[in-house]
């Protein structure tokens, strides 16, 4: 019966990318930043399922997409701690973990109203600051320091 | 790759020490054509007096030609025109363009997009390094060195571009620092902690007679009623410190008072006839500085 197929229907992926161990709120920030929305692939998104690791998390699986490390490690700054398995075949070809990033270019707002990029079409340039756990954005720009929660 | 000066930090020390020792060569002589049949365009984007009559009289000076605008409101820009094509437009025309634009990174953005340099005169709060350039040249010129010198800033320190940029550039010289300020307007942490992380020594008080006699430079601001959000926290802090000439009596010396200008009430007229008082000098200074970037940029010095 197709509803007893349910779970198998939801877990099973032949070819794509599965990324796991998200925090569950940043789940649609990360659809953003992976520039997922209006894409025909299929995805498949799980929020607030039960995780020894989070207590909740979020994963998103998507069908015949492969990824750059460099696409995927802007995911790094709002889920440090995500995996990635790449699937060919209904098996786990690879795992892998996120670096963070060094730069990042067109995904975050500075948070400086009187910044360049929140007035003219350009697009925002970061450098990623690191310090003891505690990310920030230095804007390229301006150079003004913008924290983390400017991606959200 | 052209060469722009946008940010303080874009010049090494060797380079900031270069442009000093040719500033002092356009000191000795004043007008020294070496940039005959150059045009160098200047757009102000915000009204400023002293920043634009020193470089449009630095260009001349130079030999060069002077294009520009020193108000926005007259040009296409009021009519929608991005900055982009304004400079992409601007660039196809001139040999430089030094700029001004009330929008912080505005300057940066420009230099990507311009064929040739940009010197940035001002992006909002951010950077104005020709400014940081004449304080260092005043600071050597009175001091005879800049290694080893004890700075007293006073005023706006949190919104003070130009402390931000001084401390930067004199970081380079083993230097020793007194923030002086009301608790609204104290160095902000990021700038503490960039000394700390090069072992640099500093101090910070409310008082401005605490460190008044210790210092070799008094480095005065104005509290900017521009840079507030908040017309409530200018009010509480606008007219906090007021220098008077019965106030030097136990001071070094060699100390000189520097003021990027223009003043208000922070500094009483009574200075001005003191022999410490240094801030009209500096901001002539600030002609032979400008004379030094530009002819430093276009690879003429």
């Amino acid at each position: 019966m197709e509803s007893i197929n349910k779970e198998l229907k939801v877990s099973a992926l032949e070819n794509g990318t599965v990324l796991d161990h998200m925090p569950a709120e940043i789940v649609y920030k990360a659809l953003d930043i992976l520039n997922l929305k209006g894409i025909d692939n299929q995805i498949t998104i799980g929020i607030n399922l039960n995780s020894k690791l989070y207590g909740k998390k979020g994963i998103i699986k998507i069908a015949d997409r492969f990824f750059e490390d460099e696409e995927l490690n802007k995911l790094a700054l709002i889920a440090p701690n995500a995996t990635v398995n790449v699937i060919r075949n209904f098996k786990v070809v690879e795992k892998k973990k996120l670096v963070m990033p060094e730069k990042i270019e067109g995904i975050a707002r500075c948070m400086n109203p009187k910044c360049i990029t929140n007035h003219q079409p350009v697009r925002t340039r970061f450098t990623v600051m690191d310090e003891n756990g505690e990310i920030s954005l230095l804007c390229h720009y301006c150079e003004k320091r913008s924290d983390i929660k400017s991606l959200f | 790759m052209n060469k722009s000066l946008i940010s303080i930090q874009d010049f090494s020390k060797d380079e900031i020490l270069h442009i000093l020792e040719v500033a002092k060569e356009f000191e000795k002589n004043r007008t020294s054509r070496i940039l005959e049949g150059k045009v160098i365009a200047c757009i102000f984007f915000e009204p400023s007096t002293r920043t634009r009559l020193s470089f449009e009289t630095a260009v001349n000076r130079l030999g060069a030609k002077v294009i520009g605008f020193s108000d926005a409101s007259n040009t296409s820009v009021s009519k929608g025109e991005t900055l982009k094509d304004t400079i992409k437009m601007v660039s196809n025309y001139v040999d430089m363009i030094i700029m001004r634009h009330p929008l912080e990174g505005s300057s940066r953005y420009a230099s990507e997009i311009s064929s040739v340099p940009v010197v940035n005169a001002g992006d909002g709060a951010n950077q104005h390094p020709s400014q940081t350039l004449l304080d260092l040249y005043s600071i050597m010129q009175t001091q005879g060195r800049l290694d080893g010198l004890t700075i007293d800033m006073v005023g706006d320190l949190k919104y003070g571009r130009t402390t931000h940029s001084l401390l930067q550039a004199m970081s380079l010289f083993n230097p020793e620092f007194v923030f002086t300020a009301p608790e609204e307007l104290k160095m902000p942490g990021e700038y503490k902690d960039f000394l700390k992380d090069r072992g640099i020594k500093y101090s910070e008080t409310t008082s401005l007679e605490e460190y008044l006699d210790v210092c070799d430079i008094l480095y005065m601001t104005r509290v900017q009623q521009e840079r507030f959000t908040d017309p409530m926290e200018y009010e509480k802090v606008k007219g906090v410190y007021r220098l008077h000439a019965s106030m030097l009596s136990g001071v070094k010396e060699n100390m000189k008072i520097l003021h990027p200008l223009p003043r208000v009430s922070e500094i009483d007229q009574d200075v001005d006839d003191t022999p410490h008082a240094y801030y009209f000098k500096q901001a002539e200074n600030g002609l032979y500085v400008r004379m030094a970037i530009i002819s430093y940029l276009l690879g003429y010095r």
